[in-house]
């Protein structure tokens, strides 16, 4: 299991550093339209190919993993700080507290996302450059995901509460926001790690979900989501194999993250 | 010697002759239909599932021919418009019976003209006939003579009676007793509508044989386009009415034969700025979209040959207006598409004031060109022109954010709060005379997209598009319909209130199994002809 958790570790940070590197990596612009060769095989000028408008795909899957690898994990710190805030800070007060926090938990939760995503994305400006748009998709997306873990977080902080050593900070005279930072927030710590690990894959194919209805980056950004779309078209696949590798590369990275979590401490 | 060549020619055309026979030896036609029919009365169908029952139900007094774009008599054995268009007399013909029987006589027409035009009933094809204030008159004038008296001259008034479904007004089975070659057999939401043979269909083909040769459609109900592809390989269906490129072209490499590219269809992609007084669009954009050579500019500017190439892999032609090339007598064929040539739109920007400095765009004021383009999303094709079309305006420095949004809310937008700049729409052309686009070109109409619903045009061109469609609304005169839709087309084309990009073509499946077949671009375009249509066992069959 560990050597598999090492294989994640030094595959993501591979990845990573990949994506960090992409200006230097890329053989030309992920945006140049090489009209004369869409849907190119691999060669010496595209490694990867082309799509369908004739872009280097490797190119595209390395700027795209910027877009999908760096800000996928910044929602997900989002989510987890606010799920942090009212999932922990509910389970800690109990009570009404709890009770008004797990009811918006519950909207949030049986609010339709998707259509939520919509909605927004409807109403915000047309005039945003492609990066902001990228953003804005992901501070919503974080925005919006903080429901599952501020259930899970609220019942950790619940089980502290009444726990040996809070009576004994609470003996010693510790109250408030110093009981709750010094003593339940560093024993949520687990829970908190899990739940951030456990958001950055969900978020990554939410916004390839999203991708794929044509509502995630604005053109001409790449990202994982508008990368997989090219795989709508069955005949393109089997004719262009090479297309798989977004989608191989979505899922080895989903995989690792998964490889990832700290098991023990998240089944206790 | 002789003898025996008399013998093999009779042998020969006994052959033929059985070939013939078990060509036409009916069998069950097997389709698919996106949703289910919101009506069986083919005289109020207005969406697509029930217009498509509704040609294959419905008996008409004139048809519109798909494939000669000429008028055939059909239940009238002749016509004559009087008046200019004011009045027309049908005779009709003789012993046609409705489906379950019931004689077809001069009082179904009065029947049927007082369904489809009783408000009431909500037909949306009543209001082509509605032409002024006042009532539509039928008088039955004769044996077998009807005729029908308008309030005022009806532009096409022949044309529009292809839409014209007659009813019964003594059968039992009221409008589901049929004239057309089939009737409703049974349905079943959701799942699917079985029509069956009419046995009272009054028309014979050239040997004399009672029409249609096919026992029966059945239409399964599915959206699933990948749905449909699987069943026509496996020889479930037997036809596909619109194929995307990819698809056509997938089809192709599998069996040549399963496929046929009729030609350029009627449907248009097309961009256009907004032009509303009511716009959120301000400042300096409100003067570069204003400008007849910014919007020529743009036009010059997007290479359409490319995106025919690459979007549709060559089953596209560049747009020149609104009509396209197979709409044989609208078309102003005088007309072509704006050509791409960057210098030639930097030169028109040029004019304006517009000025190229390191690879931006700047107008007079010193003002970087940057405006968005909605489109909706999940059309692959259109995001892909989009991206090019993205691309080529970067060329004469022109940064464009495109900007996908759900259907609904590019609507709202273009038709509500009108707060967008650019849009990237299509056009799904369904009839061929100009008065279907009478909402599109007069200043007050609701899809004068640009700017729509005006109190009074907002400029001289305006104005005169709308005295031109209402020129050609208010005569029957072809010629002169003719000349004044020409010089529509060419406003249209001279200030670019629409950037017309591509016609993509019109693209079926067939299965060898179906004899006759003879798409069409127009709509229905593979079941046109449903009565010549004749199901055969067949070697590659899909």
């Amino acid at each position: 299991m560990s050597r598999a958790r090492n294989f994640a570790r030094g595959f993501l940070a591979l990845v990573f550093a990949a994506s960090l590197f992409a200006a230097w990596l890329a053989p030309v612009s992920y945006e140049v339209q090489f009209r004369e060769a869409p849907n190119a095989a691999p060669s010496a000028a595209h490694p990867l190919g082309t799509d369908e408008l004739g872009r280097d795909l490797l190119s595209r899957i390395l700027y795209g993993s910027q877009v999908s690898l760096w800000l996928a994990p910044a929602a997900a710190l989002i989510a987890t700080l606010l799920a942090a805030v009212i999932g922990g800070v509910a389970g800690w007060l109990g009570g009404w507290w709890e009770r008004l926090a797990l009811a918006a938990t519950d909207l949030s939760l049986s609010l339709p996302w998707l259509f939520l995503l919509l909605t927004v994305r409807a109403i915000l400006p047309l005039n945003v450059p492609a990066w902001s748009s990228v953003l804005i998709t992901f501070a919503l997306l974080g925005v919006l995901g903080w429901s599952q873990a501020a259930r899970v977080l609220c019942a950790g902080a619940r089980s502290l509460r009444h726990s040996e050593f809070v009576l004994h900070a609470r003996a010693s005279g510790a109250f408030g926001a110093r009981l709750f930072f010094r003593q339940i927030l560093p024993n949520l710590k687990p829970v908190l790690a899990a739940q951030f690990l456990i958001s950055i894959p969900i978020f990554i194919l939410t916004e390839a979900n999203l991708g794929m209805l044509g509502l995630g980056v604005a053109e001409p950004l790449p990202s994982w989501g508008n990368l997989l779309r090219s795989l709508e078209s069955g005949p393109h696949i089997v004719q262009n194999p090479w297309r798989l590798a977004p989608l191989v590369l979505l899922v080895l990275v989903v995989s690792s993250f998964q490889l990832l979590l700290p098991r023990e401490e998240f089944a206790s | 010697m002789r003898f025996v060549r008399h013998v093999l020619a009779v042998v020969v055309l006994l052959a033929v002759c059985c070939g013939s026979a078990a060509a036409q030896s009916g069998g069950e036609l097997r389709l698919f239909l996106r949703s289910d029919p919101k009506t069986f009365n083919a005289l109020l169908a207005g969406d697509d599932a029930s217009e498509t029952v509704g040609y294959l139900t419905g008996g008409r007094l004139i048809r519109f021919d798909r494939q000669t774009q000429e008028l055939k008599p059909e239940l009238a054995s002749s016509w004559k418009a009087l008046e200019n268009g004011k009045r027309i007399r049908f005779k009709l013909r003789e012993n046609v019976k409705f489906s379950d029987g019931t004689p077809f006589t001069p009082e179904d027409v009065k029947y049927s003209m007082q369904v489809l035009m009783d408000p009431k009933n909500e037909s949306p094809h009543a209001d082509s006939f509605r032409s002024g204030p006042g009532d539509v008159t039928v008088e039955v004038t004769g044996k077998n003579e009807v005729t029908v008296t308008f309030p005022a001259i009806v532009a096409s008034l022949e044309r529009q009676f292809d839409v014209v479904a007659m009813l019964s007004s003594r059968s039992p089975q009221k409008e589901l007793a049929a004239l057309g070659p089939f009737f409703l057999a049974e349905h079943k939401a959701g799942n699917y509508v079985l029509l069956k043979r009419n046995p009272y269909y009054w028309k014979k083909d050239g040997a004399g044989r009672q029409l249609p040769y096919l026992d029966s459609v059945r239409f399964d109900i599915a959206q699933n386009r990948d749905l449909e592809l699987l069943r026509f390989r496996r020889g479930e269906i037997h036809l596909i009415n619109s194929l995307d490129a990819e698809n056509f072209d997938r089809l192709q490499q599998e069996n040549a034969s399963w496929v046929r590219e009729v030609g350029v269809s009627f449907d248009v992609d097309f961009a256009w700025f907004n032009l509303s007084e009511a716009s959120p669009v301000a400042g300096p954009k409100k003067l570069w979209f204003a400008s007849r050579n910014f919007r020529r500019a743009v036009s010059e500017a997007i290479n359409r040959n490319d995106i025919c190439r690459v979007v549709y892999n060559r089953h596209a032609s560049p747009a020149v207006g609104p009509v396209s090339p197979a709409n044989h007598f609208w078309f102003n064929k005088k007309l072509t598409a704006h050509p791409y040539d960057p210098q030639s739109s930097l030169r028109l920007l040029q004019q304006d004031g517009f000025q190229l400095r390191d690879g931006s765009l700047y107008d007079k004021g010193g003002n970087a060109v940057e405006f968005s383009l909605i489109t909706n999303a999940g059309n692959r094709a259109r995001e892909r022109m989009a991206a090019m079309i993205q691309q080529d305006l970067a060329k004469v420095g022109i940064k464009l954010n495109v900007v996908t949004l759900d259907t609904p809310s590019v609507i709202e937008r273009i038709t509500q709060s009108r707060d967008y700049e650019m849009c990237l729409f299509g056009f799904v052309n369904v009839d061929v005379d100009p008065m279907g686009q009478m909402n599109i070109w007069p200043s007050n109409g609701p899809m004068h997209a640009w700017n729509p619903g005006q109190k009074s045009p907002a400029t001289p061109w305006e104005a005169e598009l709308d005295s031109l469609m209402r020129a050609q609304a208010s005569t029957n005169d072809a010629k002169a319909r003719k000349a004044a839709f020409d010089r529509v087309q060419q406003i249209v084309w001279e200030q670019v209130p629409f950037i017309y990009l591509v016609h993509k073509n019109t693209m079926v499946a067939v299965s060898p199994a179906l004899r006759n077949a003879a798409p069409v671009t127009l709509r229905p375009q593979t079941y046109w002809n449903i009565e010549y249509l004749a199901l055969t066992p067949a070697a590659g069959q899909p």
